[in-house]
């Protein structure tokens, strides 16, 4: 590495230190404004500083609720953050669970249709949920799945993403470890089980990360799936509370709420930066 | 080639490790884009009682309506406003940060936050910080003579949308960017510098040239994710408004389906937003192909 001039290093940290305040700041606000008391959030300007209410304003917000639509009380963000967990957990483990089995098969076997599946599950690939909204919907309503949690995950539940990963990991797995397998008897599931598996530990812990992320972050999906409260997660809940004019919203709970909704996937990504980073931006491997 | 030359032989095995993942994408993805396709040839009433056979007078449709043709419009300019101004801020952040030593690591830590955060999440806190009557940043906008108002001015809310959006995506380019960098050896950029060029030169000349792939890569990521993540971030900062100014291809097909139930026309602008990503992915594999061994 080549050592730089004093004045270029000032430079690099005063960008790079402005940066970082630019991504905090709006968390940080947000943070402020779930410790305030309401009345201190409608001053101009709202304080800069951290207010008493922490205590108090997380209570109300995870077992009391906030105003939703036309004043009615919403239901408490414990119920919300129990749906994002399920929906987030569901999705991430059959996605993985899913591609697993079915790279397995692809990379492992002969058989005639092989390349027509393999080709089939990559043009998923190509249908976000957003262009094939309203027929999934129809399917999953005909099918009495809405509000229903096998409806909010099913739905998501493949990824050709996953399956992508784990047969390009597959791909590089040592002839010679099957044949050993083979000669030691070893049966094609026995080999899944206790060789396969515990070598796609890392591929593994990058998916779940991802696929945490993205489950727990999902939006339009749940907001079509779920019309009874019970089941909103975070997100729904958040933007249907907000689903009122602003000078009439309970900012000091949204606010809270909002907090409670990133700090999971904000701890999870960046426990797990390693293996998350390299598995983003270097699949190969 | 797809497996491996060692295998086990099975004949039924296969099948059924296969058919949880083929079951799922025949019922899930391809009857409903068959559904879709279906769909955009027929004209149904709000009810689905009746349905007519009407052709391609859907797309016909939708392509002559000018609002439509302004959503078209809309997603593109969109789409480049997030991917230019992400990608040059991520480039920018990431050469500052690829010299740091140890400290890259703390910087990189806070600058990938947001891509954990969703994009609802980023729509209500931008949401927030703009609001006409608690937002800070509203407020100070005052003070600089903009009297800022999402909900009335299309402008301000293009720009909104733009800004949750690119603040939520920074991360991305970022750590793409990063791993770029690190990847180009250090021998290349120390020649130059003994060759006598400058900290700026030594990035304008070799390292920006070197990452061309990294940045072709990222700006389909980058129109990928504007077209069909941000739906959350435009139903929340503005409902596709004020008069159609954020109204995306996406968040037409969520409005014409479920609130207009205007299924035959929301179906053919899904099937004309599925040709779109059809030749996006088709480009992308080109690219990929190169770098991945079958």
């Amino acid at each position: 590495m080549i050592a730089d001039p004093v004045r270029t290093r000032v430079f690099r940290h005063t960008f790079l230190v402005l940066g970082c305040l630019v991504v905090v700041f709006p968390i940080y606000m947000t943070f402020v404004a779930s410790t305030l008391r309401l009345e201190q959030i409608f001053q101009r300007p709202m304080p800069f500083l951290p207010g008493r209410e922490f205590l108090r304003n997380y209570y109300q917000a995870l077992f009391v609720g906030g105003r939703g639509l036309g004043g009615a009380r919403a239901i408490g963000a414990l119920v919300m953050v129990q749906n994002s967990a399920i929906m987030a957990v569901g999705i991430t483990v059959s996605k993985i669970i899913i591609s697993l089995l079915s790279s397995f098969g692809i990379v492992f076997f002969r058989f005639p249709g092989r390349p027509i599946a393999f080709w089939l599950v990559l043009f998923t690939l190509m249908l976000p949920v957003e262009v094939r909204i309203v027929p999934t919907y129809q399917l999953v309503s005909n099918m009495g799945l809405l509000n229903s949690y096998p409806g909010l995950i099913l739905p998501l539940a493949v990824s050709a993403t996953a399956t992508f990963l784990f047969r390009q990991y597959f791909m590089t797995i040592p002839d010679e470890l099957i044949e050993a397998a083979k000669v030691d008897g070893a049966g094609p599931m026995r080999f899944f089980r206790s060789i396969l598996i515990p070598m796609a530990r890392t591929p593994i812990a990058t998916l779940v990360v991802i696929q945490f992320v993205y489950g727990w972050n999902q939006y339009l999906w749940p907001l079509l799936a779920t019309t009874e409260r019970r089941f909103w997660t975070l997100m729904i809940g958040l933007s249907r509370m907000l689903a009122t004019a602003d000078h009439q919203a309970d900012w000091h709970i949204v606010m809270a709420i909002t907090i409670i909704a990133m700090v999971p996937t904000i701890i999870i990504v960046l426990s797990m930066q390693k293996q998350f980073v390299k598995g983003l931006t270097d699949p190969e491997k | 080639m797809l497996g491996k030359r060692v295998i086990f032989k099975n004949k039924g095995l296969p099948y059924l490790l296969l058919s949880p993942e083929v079951i799922l994408v025949l019922l899930f993805f391809i009857f409903p884009a068959v559904q879709a396709l279906l769909q955009s040839l027929y004209r149904e009433d709000a009810f689905g009682i009746t349905r007519v056979f009407v052709g391609l007078d859907n797309f016909r449709r939708a392509l002559s309506e000018p609002l439509y043709v302004r959503a078209i419009r809309t997603s593109f300019a969109f789409a480049f406003s997030v991917a230019t101004s992400t990608m040059i801020i991520a480039l920018f952040l990431s050469a500052l940060a690829n010299n740091v030593g140890k400290r890259a690591m703390t910087y990189r830590t806070v600058i990938i936050a947001p891509y954990a955060v969703a994009p609802l999440v980023a729509g209500v806190m931008w949401f927030f910080l703009f609001s006409p009557a608690v937002g800070v940043l509203a407020y100070g906008l005052r003070f600089v003579g903009v009297r800022w108002n999402h909900t009335i001015v299309p402008g301000h809310a293009f720009f909104l949308v733009v800004l949750a959006a690119s603040w939520q995506r920074i991360a991305y380019n970022f750590l793409f960017y990063l791993a770029g960098m690190q990847s180009i050896p250090d021998s290349l950029v120390e020649s130059a510098a003994i060759h006598g060029a400058s900290p700026g030169g030594r990035y304008w000349r070799i390292t920006f040239p070197l990452l061309s792939p990294t940045t072709f890569f990222l700006l389909i990521m980058n129109f990928i994710y504007t077209f069909f993540e941000t739906f959350p971030v435009i139903h929340q900062l503005t409902q596709g408004g004020p008069s159609n100014a954020t109204a995306t291809m996406v968040y037409r097909i969520y409005r014409d389906g479920f609130r207009g139930l205007d299924f035959g026309g929301s179906a053919a602008q899904s099937v004309i937003l599925m040709a779109f990503v059809i030749s996006v992915v088709a480009l992308q594999f080109r690219y990929v192909e190169r770098k991945v061994v079958y």
